[in-house]
């Protein structure tokens, strides 16, 4: 099933989408400054808890919660407050410690060369073949429309080492090593990004593979393996989240043509055709910084992302009052399409992208939607 | 020194304050702040605050101004402030008194939240309004309002270093029920109240020859040191120059709140590291400083990725997006959805 919306249509879509942003611009406050403290402490007191309890590293307990308070102290740090920060959704609090321009991340990309390769890139050209690097990460077959190769036969491995290094993934994207390669990039370009890299991971590398090592003396082997650890769980979690966002079945690519002098609301309307949200809880929700609501990220990116679900339903009304598909699934059902599309596109061929019909609620959430909306008449 | 590095390695990247403001917002290793000890209000619009510095302070010179920080709706802003206490004021304290002013966001939040443990954000002492270091032997303080502050610390530091020389001080104030010092300066010799609105000052009405006559007949001969609103300001400027003595008076400006108009594209754009300024021509921050052949960062130029963020010191711009307005000098703006209202200057 293909869309088709008049031109009338997308600049409707277009003003609904703009009422309901300034809406919450309106409504942000002090509400929103304490969640995001709240993350912030919670995530330092794992941080310390879990590096502290590794000094503790020799009874198998304290590894295992170390570990893993560690581990989730990664994930809040780059998910809830990194990515969402450096999108300058709390640059209105003014807060230096929260600002876009001065935040950096537990991570080794540096986080100047991530805003201009996520941010501006990738939010800007979401899903357009040749323009969004993000679709294979210049390193992966995850459309037809790309053209196929030998090299592609590995996708699958690729997939599997993109996973398991992805800081070091993310950390080179910005060089865009694939046009290096295909001359449409020089060297050149790249040496100050270098500098910027070497810098960053050399001060990652320190902390988590030297100096907390280190200091717990006996325990190095020990601490250096749970750090590690932590890292690879932070690599895994944030490859599935990032991956279930835009490639899915059902979510649509663009050619440049087809983008030539998009309109606001032509932009909004292929945001929501580009990304998939994720269901799960509300602790599955924070743990993915809210990308599990990544529909409603691309359309709003630099609004803070605990408003997500709060304007989901908003959202989903949109959608459902012009016939546009709103692509939603647990993470099971997501990432298993997100492995099929590696797999079979490691492959010549593989046919254009199913289009997505249009959404329609579900009558059992839309009497709970009504519900909702008896108690609470102030927004969402 | 080596432990702090080896502290900062170890909480990179977020920095050890980070770490710390999280046990205790006082306990810091860079930052400046600053927690209200003593919260009294002496008048019935005014706050007077005593602060207890981080031990980073560097301590001020009467006359300079301090930035206080606070946090208002999960917005950070903020303000100047000259302490009124003497320079040499020995727990190493700060007191800041603020009147709490109609549309003042700051001073109203502080008027009525700010109470004993309260920590607020802090920086260094700035300013060029301050004594020469050799003392004058005849000093004329003049103050007005709010102004009082930067000219009251003028006073108690002198009064401390036992001055010897010729002081006096004349206030302007609505009536001396709006004077947070009143039972201070009561007892002193030399400090004159002038009141606009009753009579209960020793003088009444507005600046003029006849209250420098009555004050310090002498001032021709001293140094003035003048902070208040602006038309006390503007009349003891004008009054000074007619009589061919204006380089002997010094002054505080209050910064004037820049007007928000959305009319005709007017005023200059000023680009302040690079040195160019270029007439406003209505577009967007980005375009005129492209235009002015400037060449600034920035990406979706669609007010989505933020990559054009850059630091407005002052001025009034407005968001083409929403339409909304700002006029708060040293914030970030979006350059490619911000167009200025009159005169605007960027630190690019």
């Amino acid at each position: 099933m293909s869309i088709t919306l008049t031109e009338q249509q997308i600049e409707d879509i277009g003003r609904e989408l703009d009422e309901l942003r300034q809406r919450v611009v309106a409504d942000l406050g002090s509400d929103d400054r304490d969640y995001i403290y709240k993350i912030v402490k919670v995530q330092r007191a794992l941080e310390v808890t879990g590096r502290g309890s590794l000094f503790l590293g020799f009874l198998p307990p304290f590894w295992l919660a170390g570990t893993a308070a560690l581990s989730l102290s990664k994930i809040l740090d780059n998910m809830e407050i990194g990515h969402n920060v450096m999108h300058g959704q709390y640059d209105w609090m003014r807060d230096p410690a929260l600002n876009s321009k001065m935040f950096e991340w537990d991570t080794a990309c540096p986080a100047d060369q991530w805003r201009h390769s996520h941010n501006y890139m990738h939010h800007t050209y979401t899903n357009i073949v040749d323009k969004d690097r993000d679709i294979g990460y210049g390193v992966l077959r995850m459309d037809p429309a790309q053209k196929w190769n030998p090299y592609y036969l590995g996708n699958p491995l690729w997939a599997f080492l993109l996973m398991t290094f992805f800081q070091y993934g993310v950390a080179l994207h910005d060089l865009e090593v694939e046009n290096v390669l295909a001359g449409k990039r020089s060297m050149a370009e790249n040496k100050k990004l270098w500098r910027g890299i070497w810098r960053k991971t050399g001060k990652q590398t320190l902390k988590d593979y030297v100096l907390f090592p280190v200091l717990t003396g006996p325990l190095f082997a020990s601490t250096i393996t749970a750090n590690a650890t932590a890292n690879l769980v932070r690599n895994l979690w944030a490859y599935s989240i990032i991956f279930c966002g835009h490639f899915p079945s059902g979510v649509a690519t663009f050619t440049e043509q087809e983008c030539e002098d998009e309109s606001r609301g032509h932009w909004y309307v292929r945001q929501m055709l580009g990304s998939a949200n994720i269901t799960g809880s509300k602790l599955f929700h924070i743990l993915s910084g809210n990308l599990s609501h990544q529909i409603e990220h691309h359309l709003f990116p630099d609004i803070p992302a605990r408003r997500y679900p709060q304007i989901a339903d908003e959202v989903k009304a949109i959608c459902e009052k012009y016939g546009l598909p709103y692509n939603t699934g647990p993470l099971r059902k997501q990432w298993g399409t997100v492995q099929r599309t590696i797999v079979r596109l490691a492959f010549p061929g593989g046919g254009p992208r199913r289009k997505p019909g249009p959404y329609v609620m579900p009558p059992e959430e839309k009497a709970a939607k009504e519900r909702a909306r008896e108690r609470v008449p102030a927004f969402p | 020194m080596a432990v702090l590095q080896l502290l900062e390695a170890l909480a990179t990247p977020h920095g050890v304050d980070r770490y710390l403001e999280l046990v205790n917002p006082m306990l810091t290793v860079r930052e400046l702040r600053a927690e209200l000890t003593d919260v009294r209000r002496p008048t019935a619009d005014s706050v007077t605050l005593t602060l207890r510095p981080t031990r980073q302070w560097r301590g001020f010179q009467a006359g300079q101004f301090v930035q206080i920080t606070v946090d208002i709706d999960g917005v950070r802003r903020t303000r100047c402030y000259s302490p009124a206490c003497s320079q040499y004021r020995a727990d190493g304290k700060i007191e800041l008194t603020v009147r709490a002013h109609h549309g003042g966001l700051v001073s109203r939040y502080l008027y009525a939240n700010a109470r004993p443990g309260m920590v607020v954000g802090l920086a260094q002492a700035d300013g060029t309004f301050v004594l020469p270091e050799q003392r004058p032997d005849r000093i004329l303080l003049i103050s007005g309002g709010s102004g009082i502050t930067p000219v009251m610390s003028m006073l108690r530091t002198l009064r401390e270093e036992n001055y010897a020389g010729e002081l006096a001080f004349l206030h302007y104030c609505d009536s001396t029920a709006d004077l947070p010092y009143l039972d201070e300066l009561a007892g002193l010799d030399g400090i004159v109240l002038a009141t606009t609105r009753t009579s209960d000052g020793q003088l009444t009405g507005r600046f003029g020859q006849e209250h420098l006559d009555a004050v310090a007949p002498w001032f021709a001969d001293a140094q003035t040191y003048l902070c208040g609103p602006p038309s006390l300001m503007s009349a003891v400027r004008e009054h000074y120059s007619n009589l061919g003595v204006a380089d002997r008076l010094h002054t505080e400006d209050f910064q004037p709140a820049p007007i928000a108009s959305t009319g005709e594209a007017t005023g200059t754009v000023t680009f302040e590291r690079s040195g160019a300024a270029a007439a406003n021509s209505g577009d967007t921050l980005l375009v005129q400083a492209e235009a002015a052949g400037l060449n600034p960062e920035y990406g979706c130029r669609m007010g989505i990725c933020f990559s054009c963020t850059q630091v407005k010191t002052s001025g009034c711009t407005r968001n083409v997006r929403t339409g909304e307005l700002n006029s708060d000098p040293d914030v970030e703006v979006q350059l490619c959805i911000n167009a200025p209202v009159g005169d605007v200057a960027l630190d690019i």
